[in-house]
Order: C-alpha cells, then sequence, then structure tokens
C-alpha cells in the first residue's frame, strides 16, 4: 500500500534521528556504566543544551554548527560541577536516591526554563534549512543528514576516546572496579564527575546537530528521556556499541512506525518496546547477563 | 492504639475545620492538602514501605479519573459507584503493572523508569481514543447534588477526601504494625535477607503496589468530581506523579505521619508562592524540585526524620555505612519509650521493629 521510496526515505529519516538519539544514549550509558545511575536529568539538560544553541544563533547570530565549541564545553562544566556540587553529596549509600536527586534537577531545569521562556516552541531559520539533498531515490532534508553525519563523528571519536586516552582508560577502571582504581591512585570522584561532565557534553554536542532541523520547548527533553532510556536499555545498560545500534533501530523504528500507524501511536511503539525489553531481556542485547 | 488514636484525633479535627472557618480559601486549601496527602500517603506505602520507587504513579491516578468519567459519562452510572469501581479498576491495573514487574524482578531504578513507560502509554492511548474523548478530555456536566457526589460547598468534598485520607492513614498505620507489613519493611531493607527467612518478595511487592494503586485511583475520581474535567495530560502527567513522591520524600518516606506532614508543607508552601508571585507558570514545580534535591542532599529521611520528630538514639553510629533504610525503621519503631514498653508486655504481638521481625519470622 505504501511506495516502496516512501518506506525508504522513512527508514533514511529514522537513520538520521537514529544517530542523534545514538549521541544521547551514548552519554547516558557513559554516565550509567561508571556511575551505576540513571541520570533522569538527561532529558532536561539536552533541553538546557537546546536553549542555549538558539539563543546563540538568535542573539548573537552564530551558527549552530559553529556553535559547537561554545555549547559542549559549556555542557562539560554544567555536568562537572552537577555531579561534584549535588549528586555527590545525595547518594547516603543508596542509588535509588541519585535517582530521585536527578529527577528534582530534571523538574527544577524544566520549569525554570517555563519560567524564564515561557512554553512557547521555537525554532530557528537558517539559509540551509529547507535545503534538500538526494539520496539514492529520496529526498533528505540538509541539516538532517548534516546531523547524522556530524553525530556519528562524535560518537566515534567518544568510542576512541574511550579506548585510548588516560582518562579513557581511568573511567573504564573506576566503572569495573571502584576500589581497585582508587588504589591505584585514580582520584575516584573526580572521574565521576568528569564522566557527568562528558555525558553532558554528548548532549551539548546532539543539541547543535539537533536544533537546525527540531525545536525547542520547556518539555522537549521529556520525549527523548524515555527514547534514550529505551535504547540504552535495549542495547544493554552501559554498552557502547549496544547504543549505537539501539539508537538507529529506534530511530528506523519511530519513523517508521510513525508512517504506518500515525505519529502518536508511533510512539507507543518505543514504549511498548522498552517495557517489553525491561520484562524479557532487561540486560539488554549486548549486556552481559547479571 | 497510640496511632489510632492520633488518628482520630487527626480526623475530628480536621472535620471540624468546615464547621469553624468559613473562608473560602483556607477551606480550599484544606482540601487540596487532604488531596495532596491522598496521594503521597498512596505512594507511600510502596515507595516509603516497599521501597519501589515509582515515578510514574499518575497511572494508577488517571486510571480512577478516567473509569470515573467514562462510567459516568459514557454509561450513566452513579458517581458513589463509579468511585467504588474506579478504586477496582486502578487496583487492577496496580496488580496488572506490579505483577508484571516484581515478576520480572524489576527493581530500583527499573522499577522507576516502567512505571513511567506505563503512564506514558496510557497518556497516549488516552489520547487517540474516542472513548475517553481524546484530546479534548472529558468534561462532567454540572448538576450539584448529594447523589451526584458534586457538593455545593467545599465541605462536603472536604468530609469525602477526609474518609479515604482516614483510609490510607489505617492502611499505613496496619502496615507499620502487622505481620505483612513487617514483611514489606524487611524486603524493602534486604530483599535476600527476607527471602532467605521465609518472605515472598513478590507477594508482599505485590500486594502493596495494589493498595497503592487503588488509593491513587480514588484520588483520580475524586479529582475529577472536584474540577469536573480531566483530559490525557492531567490524568497521566508528571505533575501528579512528581507531587506524589515529592510529598511523601519530604515529609519522610515509610512513616505514618511523613506524608501529610510533606504534602501539607508543599500544599502551604504553593499557596505562598502564589500569593507573592502570582501565577507564574512552573515557579511551583521550581519549588518542588529544589525542595527534592535538598532534602535527599541533607535529610534523606524527610521531616520526619528531623530529631525534634525523632530522638537520638545511640545506634546512630552502629551504621557508618549509611543504610538508611535499617536504621530508619530501627529508630523509628524503638524511639518512643511508651511503644518500647508496650511491645515488651505484649510480647507476642508483632512488633514494628525490623530487628525484632528478623527474630520472630
Amino acid at each position: 500500500m505504501f511506495d516502496l521510496s516512501i518506506v525508504f526515505s522513512s527508514v533514511l529519516n529514522g537513520l538520521t534521528m537514529g544517530a542523534v538519539y545514538t549521541l544521547i544514549a551514548l552519554g547516558l550509558t557513559l554516565i550509567y556504566g561508571v556511575l551505576h545511575i540513571i541520570n533522569f536529568a538527561h532529558g532536561a539538560s539536552l533541553m538546557v543544551a537546546l536553549y542555549g544553541v538558539y539563543f546563540l544563533k538568535v542573539k548573537l547570530g552564530i551558527d549552530p554548527y559553529l556553535a559547537l565549541p561554545i555549547v559542549v564545553p559549556s555542557m562539560f562544566v554544567l555536568g562537572y560541577f552537577l555531579q561534584k556540587i549535588i549528586i555527590n553529596h545525595a547518594s547516603h549509600g543508596k542509588d535509588e536516591n541519585i535517582l530521585l536527586v536527578t529527577l528534582g534537577v530534571s523538574i527544577v531545569l524544566e520549569n525554570l526554563a517555563l519560567l524564564s521562556f515561557n512554553s512557547d516552541t521555537r525554532n530557528i531559520e537558517i539559509g540551509y534549512t529547507l535545503t534538500t539533498v538526494a539520496v539514492g531515490p529520496a529526498m533528505i532534508a540538509l541539516p538532517r543528514l548534516l546531523s547524522c553525519l556530524g553525530a556519528l563523528v562524535v560518537s566515534l571519536m567518544l568510542i576512541i576516546f574511550m579506548k585510548k586516552t588516560d582518562l579513557g582508560k581511568a573511567i573504564r577502571a573506576v566503572a569495573k572496579e571502584k576500589a581497585g582504581a582508587r588504589l591505584m591512585g585514580i582520584d575516584v570522584e573526580h572521574v565521576y564527575a568528569m564522566c557527568f561532565g562528558i555525558g553532558l557534553s554528548c548532549l551539548g554536542a546532539a543539541a547543535c546537530f539537533l536544533l537546525p532541523a527540531f525545536y525547542v520547548n520547556p518539555t522537549v527533553g521529556n520525549g527523548f528521556v524515555l527514547v534514550a532510556f529505551t535504547i540504552v536499555v535495549l542495547g544493554g545498560m552501559g554498552s557502547f556499541l549496544g547504543a549505537c545500534v539501539g539508537g538507529l533501530l529506534i530511530g528506523v523504528i519511530e519513523s517508521v512506525g510513525g508512517l504506518f500507524l500515525g505519529d502518536s501511536l508511533g510512539q507507543v511503539g518505543i514504549f511498548v518496546i522498552f517495557i517489553l525489553v525491561l520484562l524479557v531481556r532487561p540486560q539488554g542485547l549486548f549486556g552481559a547477563k547479571a | 492504639m497510640k496511632d489510632l488514636k492520633a488518628i482520630a484525633l487527626f480526623a475530628s479535627v480536621v472535620a471540624c475545620v468546615p464547621l469553624f472557618v468559613h473562608s473560602g480559601v483556607i477551606l480550599n486549601l484544606c482540601m487540596m492538602a487532604l488531596f495532596a496527602t491522598l496521594l503521597s500517603q498512596s505512594w507511600n506505602i510502596l515507595g516509603g514501605f516497599g521501597g519501589q520507587f515509582s515515578f510514574g504513579h499518575a497511572l494508577f491516578f488517571g486510571m480512577g479519573a478516567y473509569t470515573q468519567g467514562v462510567l459516568q459519562i459514557q454509561f450513566g452510572l452513579n458517581p458513589w459507584v463509579c468511585l467504588l469501581l474506579s478504586l477496582g479498576s486502578s487496583a487492577l491495573l496496580g496488580l496488572l503493572v506490579g505483577g508484571l514487574s516484581f515478576r520480572y524482578g524489576l527493581k530500583g531504578s527499573y522499577f522507576a523508569l516502567i512505571t513511567l513507560a506505563f503512564a506514558e502509554v496510557f497518556r497516549i492511548l488516552s489520547l487517540s481514543t474516542n472513548l475517553t474523548g481524546a484530546g479534548v478530555g472529558l468534561m462532567l456536566p454540572l448538576s450539584e447534588s448529594m447523589g451526584n457526589m458534586q457538593f455545593s460547598s467545599r465541605e462536603g468534598f472536604i468530609w469525602l477526601i477526609l474518609f479515604w485520607v482516614v483510609c490510607a492513614l489505617l492502611i499505613t498505620s496496619w502496615l507499620k504494625h502487622s505481620r505483612l507489613g513487617a514483611y514489606l519493611q524487611a524486603v524493602r531493607d534486604n530483599e535476600d535477607a527476607a527471602q532467605a527467612l521465609g518472605v515472598d518478595p513478590f507477594q508482599v511487592k505485590w500486594i502493596a503496589c495494589a493498595l497503592s494503586a487503588s488509593l491513587m485511583g480514588v484520588a483520580g475520581a475524586f479529582y475529577l468530581q472536584v474540577f469536573q474535567y480531566i483530559d490525557p495530560s492531567l490524568a497521566f502527567g508528571p505533575h501528579t506523579s512528581i507531587s506524589a513522591l515529592v510529598g511523601a520524600i519530604v515529609g519522610g518516606m515509610g512513616t505514618l505521619w511523613g506524608p501529610i506532614l510533606g504534602a501539607f508543607a508543599l500544599e502551604i508552601l504553593s499557596e505562598v508562592t502564589r500569593n507573592m508571585f502570582g501565577q507564574l507558570p512552573g515557579i511551583n514545580m521550581v519549588i518542588y524540585g529544589s525542595l527534592l534535591i535538598l532534602i535527599m542532599v541533607f535529610l534523606p529521611r524527610g521531616f520526619a526524620g528531623i530529631r525534634l520528630f525523632n530522638r537520638p538514639k545511640a545506634t546512630d553510629t552502629a551504621h557508618p555505612s549509611g543504610s538508611i533504610g535499617v536504621t530508619a525503621m530501627g529508630k523509628e519503631g524503638e524511639a518512643d519509650p511508651s511503644t518500647r514498653d508496650a511491645l515488651r508486655r505484649q510480647g507476642s504481638e508483632t512488633p514494628p521493629s525490623l530487628n525484632s521481625t528478623k527474630v520472630q519470622s
């Protein structure tokens, strides 16, 4: 009933969105893998980054892609101090407490945005917003293609960073064996905060890639939060490869599901996957059996 | 017994408020605070006593509200009958969601996330079916009468919600003192140890989930009767989930009076901010969120954990690891000398303190 080229372009659209999802989920899975906490404020932090990109464009006229060097470090700093000052002090030995604190952070961020910028949905217009490129039989918007490429590059950089650099090794060491890493002279608190910072800088990058083809409002993060959790759970908590595969998969499912079922019911598909994965295979596709 | 007396005192004092106070503002505040208490208290049953943090408790709230609305508007049932059916339907939903999650061993963050996902699914479903009025929501036709559960003044609603708050308090106090409640707290503090002692964790968590869900459903039905309108985001959106959870945590999880304390404090606080800043969107939630963070950082046991309410005990230093659950419960049960003596005298009755429960079972 559907033309094959429509399905193809829908899959393609899903892949471009999925690449950005991947980037967002990588941040989440990094924080989970190392700190063993679920950062519930992930969506709200993305929203903060999106507003940052938006205002850089509107007030200072900085192109979203050129805003990368500003937004990414700022998000890093935000994440670093969020962990160091607030989250670190709230655990009292129970992981659930951290979950509640990150929930608190997300409530505060979201509603501060609502207070300051009201609930309007905003987007930006740049010269190339409406430019399209032909990929095979399908046409795709240039910003989407760029966001896909950018997200993939950043994801790859992050994975290489984790494998090759000293800090990456320290992070992996802390993730595997906290006490042992501390004995080897690794400052665990610093690594935690760095991790949180890196996790949020992924969001900064995602926001820069996302905004030209997307919009921002105070609750925009909510949509992403469950999607990102779905990806992370699907791929296996803490697994980078899982986040990459899961991200692309969810992007395609959402897009094709939306094509066949309509937009809102397509979203239900994601949540149903989320619930099923949690119930049947909580370790995910690539996670080790707990 | 002491708890029952205190509950009776609380109920009679609050029940008399509408007789002496005629200011609409105060009556409204009183009603909303009681409503918030019901939300927090029902969250507390599962989250505080059972240790299963739900982030999507609005799921059961919405289920209650929509059952009340759909049965009344589409099928013309009497609201009083609907209220009981709302209770039943959300209890069933609680059994379903709790059964699924606990059967598959979800706990901690995973349980929080799955409740949130269920709430989202129901929000989207209610947004796309005609039975629930889709995006427009359901509007309850106005016809004030006792039989319609639409009272002409606030006092009727206050007494109605007070009745349910008292029910919630009685259930909580029963949980505090009964064998099931002791099992539940044991599972919260250390599931493996509890299981090793012969407690069935699935069963007790399942029952707690159904109890909690049914009270939440009643709150939803009440909401519809008062405001006569419900739509998908009011019913299943995050606002209700958050106020239920923040009230219980701020007041003190796993205590009888904490959620009341928390809910009243938050309700008064939001009334004050409304007077100070006017109707700024989001200001309430900013305060709720900040309070949640502050409480988690400085007072993880909530207001009820403040020394004033809870005499200091030597065991404070006995758990340097900071395992809040065990010490908090141990203390709560033993803090009051009279309770302790009473327990000693009765001997055979199940004491509220976890430490003694372990010995018994």
